[in-house]
């Protein structure tokens, strides 16, 4: 029961009713940037998503990637499907216009993110990476490189690739053994293998550019010894035409869970010509400019697949006719009721599409914060906006990909059978949904992330970033009995996550093993209290176009009911997380290691 | 040469279409719009000959509501150089739509003009036709092939069993049906660009035409339910129901 129409109603809701994504255009840079041209934009998105994207997905998770003598071949559709795409200057959105991007605002690009997940996620790997690498290269690489390699990685001609993992090395990059030799005119050898490189190889593109984590030979040891080299898989000519091939081959490709149309690589790299990104041994901050960008980007991945479950699973339990409602026939007509008719089927619809339409919201607030600290010239704003996305980074990228599986498995169970069975492609979406959670920093590192670096940084100034305004709305909205529905649990969860941070602050100092054993569960905590506080304002704009009598009243009920739902039956979980963040760690720590 | 191609906003093909209340005719508020899917074929032709070098400039005409210019702007986005939206509140019958872009096409001194050989809302069928009739050209609806020579268009027609070819003398009207060809996306770049493309508006009063209704609406409603079908013993019943009750053989 595989169907995606992307949520442009929803998503029009969230950029600018809730987050007036109109005031953009105030920004330096964006004077363009107004509704008249989001809005036909993200229609055209939708369609080559929903038309060209989305039917490839399944075809594409049976047939796989091909691997042979070095050669990768994507599933059929994927080269016409890639060249649509470019053409259309879907590659291109957020990047520079000086290197013919078109500069659109990320908050316009979170939510054509999405829609790209949604209809194919395999798919959206390819460019994808491509948009990390532009950014690390404009942010690090030399004027040189960037003319060379910018203009053809934003056309899409050319793609990109972060190798960072090696076969003994994952998250503790500092164990990076691959070398890099300097030449004298400059450039530089570079030797080893990296493995698990999503898009290390293909044919969609006539060139592929490596960014590659290694070590100078005269590299401190550990991470502060990492540098970030620019390898082109074919050497680029005078001209800018790819030339010679470079030392790099494709080894293997991975058989895997999911993402089973995404190419990934083991890439060995034999005295390959290489270019210095940034300053020597400084890769680690290169790389993560890269990273954090993937960071986001992979939670939409998260938010892309629990949509396009919900609509599945919605179609689903609409027809299924299986049984009678509880309280009687329900339509009395025909045989038996449709399954959406009982309350556990509903309790997972719900379910799903709080988390879809929560993390909808969520992440286009990230996004617009990152147009904001791209843009703004006001140095407080510039700030504290970058102050949010730090805190939020690991947040989205954990909270959206655990609800990404969990919606997606939802999924499988509203479709019974027919959902296991692959036939329907639901089952495609738990698979493809699992990776997220692991990969750019498995969940349990983000976790570590929020509260080993961004909690204490600055003296609790990320923090600040978010506690402010929620404090501040619960303040200003305390006599609005309207409101209180959504305002009084989310003030119940806001202290909860105030105390929960308090305490980690506390014993973290002491035992930072106590950080630890708490971080999960206080990055889902926290995730959640952010989720209410998106859904008390969604509520807050809903119960004002209702006044308005916008004519638009099914769609703003849907979105009070949904989030009274989120409010009654997700957001008590703080209280379980809270509980467990408070019995401490010790269990855990203490539990002899022979034992296990 | 100049291209005409006429756009019209209508009630998106996806949305299931709902009679309004108090049967005076469908439901619109709030419900997604888009461009009839045959005038997107007739953009994408003009776009094609342009490209081919046998066009030199594209004039999208839209008659409808201010929220029409969306609608140009797409035809914009896909290539087209500048549009005119002649404005109305009212609902316009195919004659006078016919009357109004016979005056633009005067006015432009337009060599062609392709039109949707029907807009997916009222099925009228008759605007291109109309528009021969009064501007005095040849016409050539319901084309899965066009291709212009000396002065000539030659039109491949899709007519009960089969297809039938006609030259046509310019200037002359073509009506696109669906195997014409397959509209493009539009790129980003190009969305970006139809931003700053001309769009004039103008009023039928001003082009000097007279678009009261001509007809009235008495009711819209909904199609009855289809019944529920029935199982037949053999093929004997089955052929007896067909000649008998359907009165179909």
């Amino acid at each position: 029961m595989a169907t995606y129409k992307a949520p442009l109603r929803d998503m029009r809701f969230v950029l600018y009713e809730l987050h007036d994504g109109a005031a953009l255009s105030s920004l330096p840079g964006l004077e363009d940037m107004t509704p008249e041209l989001f809005d036909p934009v993200l229609e055209e998105a939708a369609k080559v998503c929903e038309e060209v994207l989305f039917p490839l997905n399944r075809s594409g998770d049976e047939e796989g990637c091909q691997f042979e003598n070095g050669v990768v071949r994507t599933p059929k559709g994927f080269i016409e499907a890639y060249k649509t795409f470019r053409e259309g200057g879907w590659t291109s959105i957020t990047a520079d216009p000086a290197y013919g991007g078109q500069g659109i605002p990320n908050i316009v690009n979170v939510l054509i993110t999405e829609m790209i997940c949604s209809a194919n996620l395999s798919f959206g790997l390819y460019p994808g990476l491509t948009q990390g690498a532009c950014k690390a290269l404009v942010a690090h690489g030399s004027d040189e490189l960037k003319e060379r390699y910018m203009p053809k990685l934003v056309e899409g001609t050319w793609s990109g690739t972060m190798c960072l993992t090696e076969p003994h090395c994952g998250t503790d990059l500092g164990l990076c053994r691959t070398k890099a030799v300097p030449n004298d005119d400059g450039t530089y050898r570079l030797s080893g293998t990296k493995i698990f490189i999503s898009a290390g190889e293909h044919d969609l593109t006539e060139n592929i550019i490596h960014f590659v984590l290694a070590r100078l030979p005269d590299a401190p040891p550990g991470i502060k010894g990492i540098s970030l080299f620019l390898v082109p898989k074919f050497l680029p000519n005078a001209d800018g035409t790819p030339g010679k091939r470079n030392g790099v081959s494709c080894g293997a490709i991975e058989h895997k869970m999911g993402i089973k149309a995404s190419a990934t690589c083991v890439l060995n790299f034999d005295e390959a010509t290489a270019w210095l990104v940034g300053s020597p041994h400084k890769g680690m901050r290169s790389m993560f400019t890269m990273m954090n960008e993937e960071r986001l980007a992979v939670g939409l991945q998260g938010l892309g697949l629990a949509e396009v479950s919900y609509q599945g699973a919605v179609a689903y339990a609409r027809e299924r006719l299986q049984g009678r409602s509880l309280s009687g026939a329900k339509y009395p007509d025909k045989p038996a009721d449709p399954i959406i008719v009982h309350p556990d089927v509903r309790r997972m619809l719900l379910s799903m599409r709080a988390a879809a339409e929560g993390c909808r919201a969520l992440g286009a607030w990230v996004g617009q914060a990152v147009d904001i600290a791209a843009h703004t010239d006001d140095p407080k704003a510039k700030q504290e906006a970058e102050d949010f996305v730090a805190l939020m980074t690991p947040i989205v990228k954990a909270l959206f990909t655990d609800y990404g599986f969990e919606t997606a498995n939802h999924g499988v169970q509203v479709m019974g059978g027919h959902g296991y069975i692959r036939e329907h492609g639901m089952e495609q979406y738990v698979r493809d949904a699992r990776i997220a959670q692991v990969y750019e920093g498995t969940n349990g590192v983000q976790a570590l992330d929020l509260v080993g670096r961004k909690l204490g940084a600055h003296m609790g100034r990320n923090l600040r970033s978010f506690f402010h305004p929620v404090a501040e709305f619960i303040q200003s909205r305390s006599d609005n009995p309207a409101l209180s529905r959504y305002v009084d649990p989310l003030t119940k969860a806001f202290v909860r996550l105030q105390q929960a941070t308090g305490q980690i602050a506390k014993v973290g100092l002491k035992r930072p093993e106590e950080a630890g054993a708490a971080a999960t569960e206080y990055l889902r905590l926290f995730g959640l209290v952010a989720l209410a506080y998106q859904w008390a304002r969604m509520a807050e704009v809903s119960l004002k176009k209702l006044e308005e009598k916008t004519g638009e009243d099914d769609f703003y009920r849907a979105k009070l009911a949904t989030g009274a739902f989120f409010m009654d039956r997700v957001l008590p979980q703080t209280g379980a997380l809270f509980s467990s963040i408070m019995a401490g760690g010790s269990t855990m720590i203490e539990f002899p290691e022979a034992a296990f | 040469m100049k291209v005409l191609v006429a756009v019209k906003r209508v009630v998106d093909y996806n949305v299931k279409v709902r009679v309004k209340a108090d049967g005076s005719g469908v439901e619109t508020t709030n419900v997604k719009f888009s461009m009839n899917p045959f005038d997107e074929i007739a953009v994408e032709e003009a776009v094609r000959l342009k490209e081919a070098g046998k066009a030199q400039e594209i004039v999208v005409v839209s008659i409808g509501p201010a929220q029409a210019q969306e609608t140009l702007r797409a035809a914009l986005a896909m290539g087209a150089d500048r549009a005119i939206l002649i404005q109305t509140d009212e609902a316009v019958e195919p004659l006078a739509v016919a009357k109004l872009i016979a005056a633009i096409a005067k006015r432009e001194e337009i060599g062609l003009a392709i039109l949707g050989k029907q807009a997916i809302d009222d099925d009228s069928n008759q605007t291109g036709q109309m528009l021969a009739a009064l501007l005095g050209w040849p016409q050539g609806t319901f084309a899965s092939k066009l291709a212009l020579e000396e002065g000539r268009a030659v039109v491949t027609r899709e007519i009960d069993g089969g297809l039938e070819t006609v030259s046509l003398a310019l200037p002359a009207v073509v009506t696109t049906d669906l195997r014409l060809n397959t509209p493009r996306y539009a790129s980003l770049p190009n969305i970006m660009k139809a931003k700053k493309k001309p769009l004039e508006t103008t009023f039928a009063v001003d082009l000097d035409v007279d678009i009261a209704p001509r007809l009235v609406t008495l009711k819209v409603e909904e199609p009855p339910k289809r019944k529920a079908g029935v199982k037949v013993a053999d093929a004997a019943t089955l052929v007896d129901k067909l000649k008998n009750e359907a009165k179909v053989i």
